[in-house]
């Protein structure tokens, strides 16, 4: 079940979509979410479709990978569905004992599904196409103005890299616990919903100390490697912005743009 | 203090400080020691003795209560010289997953000279060095998440060896891996010692390790009860019993027969000296 989890995975590639600078992607992204979030009707809906389709088939990640992603996530998808299936007014088509189907509610639930699906599909597609490194680096960039009034950026950036560094530690580590304590006669199946989650506090116990517990080792083993703050800090792989990475920029707004005047017409 | 010393350590005492009913608990008294530059030391005791507090001094992760530790005739109490300090010293952990600061093997070597502002295009040429000379060049993109212990804690040499250190302190590298793991990391830090004159320091309660290098510390209770050749060092038998080590088989053997009667030396450490050893004793006889 945990290794299902594909949060924060990156796919090394070497894509026009990989090889563009992360605050562009990041920019892009935000403006992605604002594009779909402005779709009305189908023409706006099927542009920005056609656009994440395309992305995709750029980076050339496999469709299994992001169908993967979403399976977690499965379950929200299909209850909004529903939700918006059943309760939406309008011209019934069916009826059948308390529901009613109307046309609207059948739209309404297609483009919710859609518009959810491609906001995961979509924001994922940044973390499978940009290493981490360069994701926080781009970040810890496009924050910086705010360093000026003493937000602490390249701290939370360096968190935020340690904790995606972490993820696979911990749930191989969240599985030895798993196991250990089934070993010895711990029941995590059968119950109800309460006693199960009770069941995981034998979990979570060992988890935050073993936690503690790097995060002290690694905090040395960092000192001794010298760091002390973003201050004086180069990198290895300098961020720059290329001509492509306008152009792209400039085509992101002018789409978005584009889809907001187009869903103004109700298209 | 000569000039030919990395580290020396004069008279030192640490006092890990008390809480309101638990008091100080003082580790060292008065502990001498000087690491010779470009030698290969080991430090044997067995846990709680002392030894991992004792490399910490090294680095200036902890500062002496008393007494003075200079590396490289500086003295690591001046705050001014910290950085200076921790470039000249590198140090190796028992757990290679802590150690490990990014999701891409190359990133993660290029962690400490990002940290002293190294230009970007030495940084590559420092990785790839640190890298080759680990034997983990082809390794350089991968997640550090899906290699072997051995190669992690390899990882985490490379990480050190970009610093360009003058000398390594590793305390228990070998503890958490296997067989396998144990011998890629041991024959690395051979490597860096005979090839590179890189000084190195290596804390361990494992005795076949000690015998790797030139010279052995053995402490118990945070002091030094022996210091010398490996071959010296482990023909002490009952010293080291006494410090709740175990001796190496080889020398266990020896010093058995010995006990018996027969007039063998105890100075043979690796199996084939043993044999040969006896096949000389019985050759006599």
């Amino acid at each position: 079940m945990l290794k299902d989890i594909t949060l924060g995975q990156y796919f090394p590639g070497n894509t026009p979509i990989h090889r563009l600078d992360p605050r562009t992607k990041l920019i892009w992204v935000v403006l992605y979410i604002v594009a779909l979030f402005s779709a009305q009707w189908l023409l706006t809906y099927g542009l920005v479709l056609g656009l994440l389709i395309a992305v995709v088939a750029l980076s050339k990640i496999q469709f299994k990978v992001i169908l993967k992603s979403m399976k977690p996530l499965l379950f929200i998808i299909l209850l909004t569905g529903l939700l918006n299936l059943f309760y939406t007014q309008g011209t019934p088509l069916v009826s059948f004992w308390i529901f009613t189907i109307t046309r609207e509610g059948i739209f309404s639930a297609v483009f919710m599904v859609l518009r959810i699906s491609m906001l995961i599909t979509g924001t994922f597609m940044l973390t499978y196409t940009t290493s981490p490194i360069a994701l926080t680096d781009g970040l810890e960039r496009l924050l910086g103005p705010l360093k000026k009034i003493k937000v602490p950026v390249h701290e939370l950036t360096m968190m935020m890299c340690i904790a995606l560094r972490f993820i696979p530690t911990l749930i191989e580590e969240t599985d030895k616990i798993i196991s250990a304590q089934k070993a010895r006669g711990a029941d995590f199946e059968t119950g109800s919903i309460f006693s199960r989650a009770k069941a995981l506090i034998p979990i979570l116990v060992p988890l935050f100390i073993s936690s503690f517990r790097r995060a002290d080792e690694l905090a040395v083993a960092m000192e001794c490697r010298c760091y002390h703050g973003g201050e004086g800090r180069t990198r290895l792989k300098e961020l720059s912005y290329r001509r492509v990475d306008y152009i792209v920029l400039i085509g992101g707004l002018l789409f978005v743009a584009g889809i907001i005047v187009l869903a103004n017409l109700g298209l | 203090m000569r000039e030919s010393c990395a580290i020396s350590v004069e008279q030192l005492t640490y006092d890990y400080p008390g809480s309101e009913d638990t008091p100080a608990i003082q580790v060292f008294e008065g502990l001498d020691l000087e690491v010779e530059e470009g030698s290969f030391v080991a430090v044997l005791g067995h846990n709680g003795c002392g030894k991992s507090t004792l490399a910490k001094h090294f680095n200036a992760i902890l500062l002496p209560t008393g007494g003075s530790v200079h590396v490289y005739g500086l003295d690591t109490r001046d705050e001014a010289l910290l950085l200076q300090i921790r470039q000249k010293v590198g140090m190796v952990f028992q757990n290679p997953d802590n150690q490990i600061v990014s999701n891409v093997v190359e990133e993660d070597v290029a962690f400490a000279p990002e940290n002293l502002g190294v230009p970007p295009e030495k940084i590559r040429r420092r990785v790839d060095e640190a890298l080759q000379l680990v034997g983990m060049y082809q390794y350089r993109e991968h997640a550090p998440h899906l290699l072997s212990g051995g190669q992690k804690q390899r990882i985490a040499i490379a990480g050190i060896i970009a610093m360009r250190p003058k000398c390594i302190v590793l305390d228990e590298p070998t503890a958490m891996l296997d067989p396998q793991g144990r011998k890629e990391v041991l024959a690395t830090i051979s490597r860096l010692n005979k090839e590179n004159q890189i000084t190195v320091v290596l804390i361990t309660h494992h005795m076949p390790e000690a015998c790797l290098a030139g010279r052995v510390v053995v402490m118990s209770d945070g002091g030094i009860i022996a210091d010398g050749t490996p071959k010296e060092v482990f023909s002490q038998v009952e010293l080291l019993r006494a410090a709740g080590l175990t001796v190496p088989e080889t020398t266990m053997l020896l010093y058995e027969l010995r006990k018996e009667g027969y007039n063998l030396p105890l100075s043979a450490l690796s199996v084939e000296e043993c044999a040969q050893t006896l096949r000389a004793f019985l050759a006599e006889a």
